[in-house]
């Protein structure tokens, strides 16, 4: 009897590691009944010819179907350093899938030092493009050296109709005193999966803005795992998902605020249409001797359609007495009466909604610094609207 | 310009009727002023000509230049030229006042069949406007009504008429909030407007804007109707004496 010929040693394994939802942080994203067929990891990474199209002016680094090429890879600024083949992180037993899955086929690591002012003039991005079926794989460790200035832009986009499974794991450290903006880009094609983990440390005096847009995949699960270790450090972590169609999209942060006199402010806002499923867990845990702490969390959806649901969980554990903690989530429609105001004008309905949704969005991403960073995110948005709107 | 026949209306939700019979004539070139007591329905009648779907036509009609408007949206009201000054502008977070303007311009004129503006066009209008208004090009730039004061939110709705260029000017309770220096900055400005070819209802609970903004023709709404219609000097009549006498003689 022939049984199992066609089964490769890692979809063996994930079918039995894949948290299902008896796992307490995948109770609404239940991987093992989401992810039915596990592919094998990509053989012979594909450059997708010209397929990838820049948004903003960045120094590229171009991560094909998990491999970095080099060849194809833009001048660096001074102060950028590149460290190929970084070890990866072990994974913690078997019972870290996400790490597991990580470490399996040809996958590159590769780590990014970046000191002085390097990228504040132009960003150094990370392009992620998967043009073969399959499984891909990045990590990546990032370190912003004491005092430097960074702004990285990690983007992920899929050809079209390329049914894949990616994972991507990052170590960002931010040393002490050095800031940086951290800007995560998602716009998988709609067959895609992704299974992404973001690892934060902040040393003392750093300061942190994560940025991530959601626009696209068919299953995103997004973990940040923070530690704030150093006094007078401060993370703000901004994003936008567009969950629409049948996608199921779940960003789930994890801080810790291990010393005293620091500050995270974290701000979601969730446009849902169609049959989206959307998942917001926000855990903050404030240490005993982390006095002073002062951690903001909001969770804001908009919903659009009766056939979408948003599932949100904030989690606070304070062993702290003098601290200032607060999260609020609240779900909405479009105000009627905003509607009428510009109805009055003369805006056509159609015009008025999609005005009002944008704005419900663009309010966030017009925090970010960099005008043509925000131009390129409201155009990916607007561009989403008008596709699933 | 404007004829309203026997109107009555309810809130869409309870069934309430607030507009119980109402009848009002505005030609080209009047200004009107509507007066009335608190809860006769000033508001609910603005609402109703801008095309709110809280409230319901039960019967009657309104004619703008001869044509019932009630089958019409409130986007189609306002590119035939009718424009409602809010009471109380609504605060939009994240739509830049500029954009709303320029949105809100181009919509009327392609739904006019005329061609949109160009931005350096758009701008040099603006600016032409709003400096007359006292608005700064720095307050045009924060989002729509965001955070501005009561006075900046009234003079923003002045504006919007100035470059929307309506036939039929409703003010709601323009003059509420308004400090005396800003009423004449808004006053001047809807005094601007004035011409042969324009209406303008004013909708007011005091005599004072009336001293600004002179009217052609006062009428008294009491629960739902115009019981009393005359000149300006009715206004001051009113002032004087309240509406009670009023009200009670033509009940």
């Amino acid at each position: 009897m022939m049984t199992n010929i066609e089964t490769t040693p890692a979809e063996q394994m994930l079918g039995r590691l894949l948290p299902t939802r008896r796992t307490e942080s995948f109770h609404y994203t239940d991987l093992r009944s989401l992810i039915r067929e596990f592919p094998a990891p990509v053989i012979t990474p594909e450059t997708g010819g010209d397929n990838y199209k820049r948004i903003v002016d960045a120094s590229r680094l171009p991560i094909f179907d998990g491999k970095f090429f080099d060849a194809l890879k833009d001048e660096l600024p001074a102060g950028v350093t590149l460290v190929q083949d970084v070890e990866r992180p072990a994974a913690n037993g078997l019972d870290d899938t996400l790490l597991a899955i990580n470490g399996l086929g040809e996958s590159d690591a590769f780590g990014v030092v970046i000191e002085g002012d390097a990228t504040s003039e132009k960003p150094l991005g990370l392009a992620h493009m998967a043009n073969s079926a399959g499984l891909t794989n990045v990590y990546h460790n990032v370190t912003v050296k004491p005092g430097a200035n960074a702004c990285v832009i990690d983007r992920y986009v899929s050809s079209d109709g390329i049914a894949h499974v990616s994972s991507a794991v990052v170590d960002l450290s931010i040393e002490k005193g050095a800031t940086a903006n951290w800007i995560i880009i998602q716009e998988e094609n709609t067959d895609a999966t992704r299974l992404a983990r973001l690892n934060i440390s902040l040393a003392e005096n750093a300061d942190l803005n994560v940025f991530i847009l959601n626009a696209g995949g068919k299953l995103v699960r997004q973990e940040i795992n923070v530690v704030v270790s150093g006094e007078n450090a401060n993370l703000d972590i901004k994003g936008v998902n567009l969950i629409g169609g049948n996608s199921h999209v779940d960003v789930t942060t994890v801080l810790a605020h291990s010393v005293p006199n620091t500050t995270s402010n974290q701000l979601f806002r969730n446009i849902m249409t169609g049959q989206g499923k959307g998942v917001f867990q926000g855990q903050i845990k404030v240490h005993q001797i982390a006095q002073k702490t002062d951690a903001k969390m909001a969770c804001n959806t908009l919903l659009l359609s009766d056939d979408a649901a948003f599932y949100a969980k904030p989690e606070l554990e304070i062993f702290a007495d003098d601290v200032i903690c607060g999260h609020g989530a609240t779900v909405t429609e479009l105000e009627d009466d905003h509607l009428f105001y510009l109805m009055a004008r003369g805006i056509k309905e159609r015009t008025a909604r999609a005005l009002l949704v944008e704005a419900f969005v663009d309010e966030v991403v017009e925090e970010l610094e960099s005008e043509p960073l925000i131009e390129a995110l409201e155009e990916i948005i607007a561009r989403w609207l008008e596709k699933n709107g | 310009m404007l004829e309203i026949k026997d109107l009555h209306a309810t809130i869409a939700d309870t069934d309430t009727e607030i507009i119980k019979g109402l009848n009002l004539t505005v030609q080209a070139g009047e200004v009107a002023a509507i007066m009335g007591p608190n809860g006769s329905g000033k508001s609910t009648l603005s609402y109703i000509l801008a095309g709110r779907d809280d409230y319901e036509v039960t019967s009657g009609d309104i004619l703008f230049n001869g044509e019932s408007i009630l089958e019409m949206d409130p986007s189609e009201r306002a590119s035939a030229g009718v424009f409602l000054a809010f009471q109380y502008p609504m605060e939009i977070p994240g739509v830049a006042t500029m954009q709303f303007l320029k949105v809100a311009m181009n919509e009327q004129r392609k739904a006019r069949g005329q061609e949109e503006l160009k931005t350096p066009e758009f701008i040099r209008l603006v600016k032409a406007a709003a400096g007359d208004l006292d608005i700064s090009m720095e307050m045009l730039k924060r989002p729509l009504n965001v955070g501005f004061s009561g006075g900046e939110k009234k003079r923003a709705e002045i504006l919007q008429m100035k470059l929307l260029e309506p036939k039929l000017c409703v003010l709601d309770e323009t003059d509420s909030g308004l400090d005396i220096d800003a009423l004449k900055i808004v006053s001047e400005g809807v005094n601007a407007l004035r011409s042969p070819d324009r209406a303008t209802v004013v909708i007011t609970h005091y005599q004072r804007l009336l001293d600004y903004i002179v009217p052609d023709s006062v009428h008294v709404l009491s629960k739902g109707k115009i019981v009393k219609t005359g000149d300006k000097e009715l206004a001051k009549e009113l002032e004087a004496n309240g509406y009670a006498n009023i009200i009670a003689a033509a009940a």
